[in-house]
């Protein structure tokens, strides 16, 4: 069997990844480095059973699965749930097609239509890039000054695609034990094929709880509940291997975001799980056509 | 192919002498264990090693 590996830098993450496939005998795993390969359209031979996805920049990852998918390639994942995940806005419509609980969103495509559409919602919101990355330019907006300030920032300085104004009801994640405000957290829950295998709670005294800005790990118990709705998130943008925010409401669990190229570097220890080992075997699965 | 143990990469950013672990791979991500500066391992044999990249606008998850 033959695997690609398509990255750019090596992480920890793909280097748990690399150990995990060389673990597997029988296997030849090649390396396909974005800053290297290039594709000839139409004419492209590859020998590959499956793809998988590991690149850094979300612009390679989408066009690279594509290039993959045109010559015939098995991909994890797809380019479609690339596609998807790859757009705050995409995935938000993909969980109300699914009826997949979320926090309220709304689209505006005009700064005067996007400051009215807040008032409506009443503040606080979150403003955030529909294409962004790593808690990139979010923006928590506390009331009208700020709204005005930020919406002609972004419409001013910011390429058309900050001119789609996704606008999302922020979620409080502070909580209340014992009578002691405690620092927000959020989940982040990892599924693999039809099942959540692990999820770790990203606790910050600041609102935005993404580990890659000092959200701190520690393992969450999957319940029921959070298996469904991970699952539910994961079926509603294609499925495949990917990493589900998850907020706690008072409403229930709420899906915040889905990301398809997860990181889980500091998840492993924390869970007591193997993610990379159990990605490696779905991968194996969808190479064998068992998925 | 292994790192040559016997080498050693030198860090562009204070010259110190750098390690590869025996199981070190093109493209990964290591720290200069003297200065802190992450690195990119652009080669394994012989070990060489150069700043990584700055992040870019489309960097992560």
């Amino acid at each position: 069997m033959k695997i690609g590996l398509l990255h750019s830098l090596i992480r920890k993450d793909e280097k748990f990844l690399i150990d995990e496939f060389n673990a597997v005998k029988g296997l030849e795993l090649v390396m396909i480095d974005d800053r290297e390969i290039s594709f000839n359209l139409g004419k492209d031979k590859f020998d590959y059973d499956v793809v998988v996805e590991r690149s850094i920049n979300h612009s390679r990852a989408l066009h690279g699965l594509k290039l993959f998918d045109t010559a015939g390639i098995k991909t994890v994942n797809t380019f479609g749930v690339a596609t998807i995940c790859g757009d705050k806005l995409l995935t938000s419509c993909a969980l109300a097609e699914n009826n997949v609980p979320q926090p309220e969103v709304r689209v505006a495509f005009t700064e005067e239509s996007a400051l009215k559409t807040i008032e409506e919602m009443g503040y606080p919101v979150v403003l955030k890039p529909a294409v962004g990355s790593w808690g990139r330019l979010l923006s928590k907006i506390n009331d009208r000054d700020a709204a005005e300030a930020i919406l002609e920032h972004k419409a001013v300085l910011g390429s058309y695609h900050h001119s789609i104004f996704y606008i999302q009801k922020y979620v409080e994640k502070t909580r209340i034990e014992n009578g002691e405000r405690l620092p927000g957290r959020d989940i982040r829950s990892f599924v693999v094929g039809d099942k959540c295998i692990a999820a770790i709670y990203r606790t910050s005294p600041h609102w935005i709880t993404n580990t890659a800005r000092g959200g701190k790990a520690t393992n969450c118990v999957v319940t029921d509940e959070l298996n469904d709705i991970s699952v539910s998130a994961a079926k509603a943008v294609g499925g495949g291997i990917v990493a589900i925010d998850v907020f706690e409401t008072e409403q229930g669990l709420m899906v915040n975001e889905v990301n398809y190229t997860m990181e889980y570097k500091n998840s492993i220890a924390t869970t007591g799980v193997n993610i990379p080992q159990k990605m490696v075997e779905y991968v194996l699965q969808v190479a064998e056509g068992r998925v | 192919m292994n790192a040559d143990l016997s080498a050693t990469a030198e860090c562009p950013v204070c010259g110190a002498q750098i390690q590869l672990a025996a199981d070190a791979v093109q493209g990964e991500l290591i720290e200069c264990s003297d200065c802190g500066t992450e690195l990119e391992i652009i080669s394994v044999n012989p070990p060489q090693v150069k700043e990584a990249p700055q992040e870019e606008e489309d960097w992560g998850e």
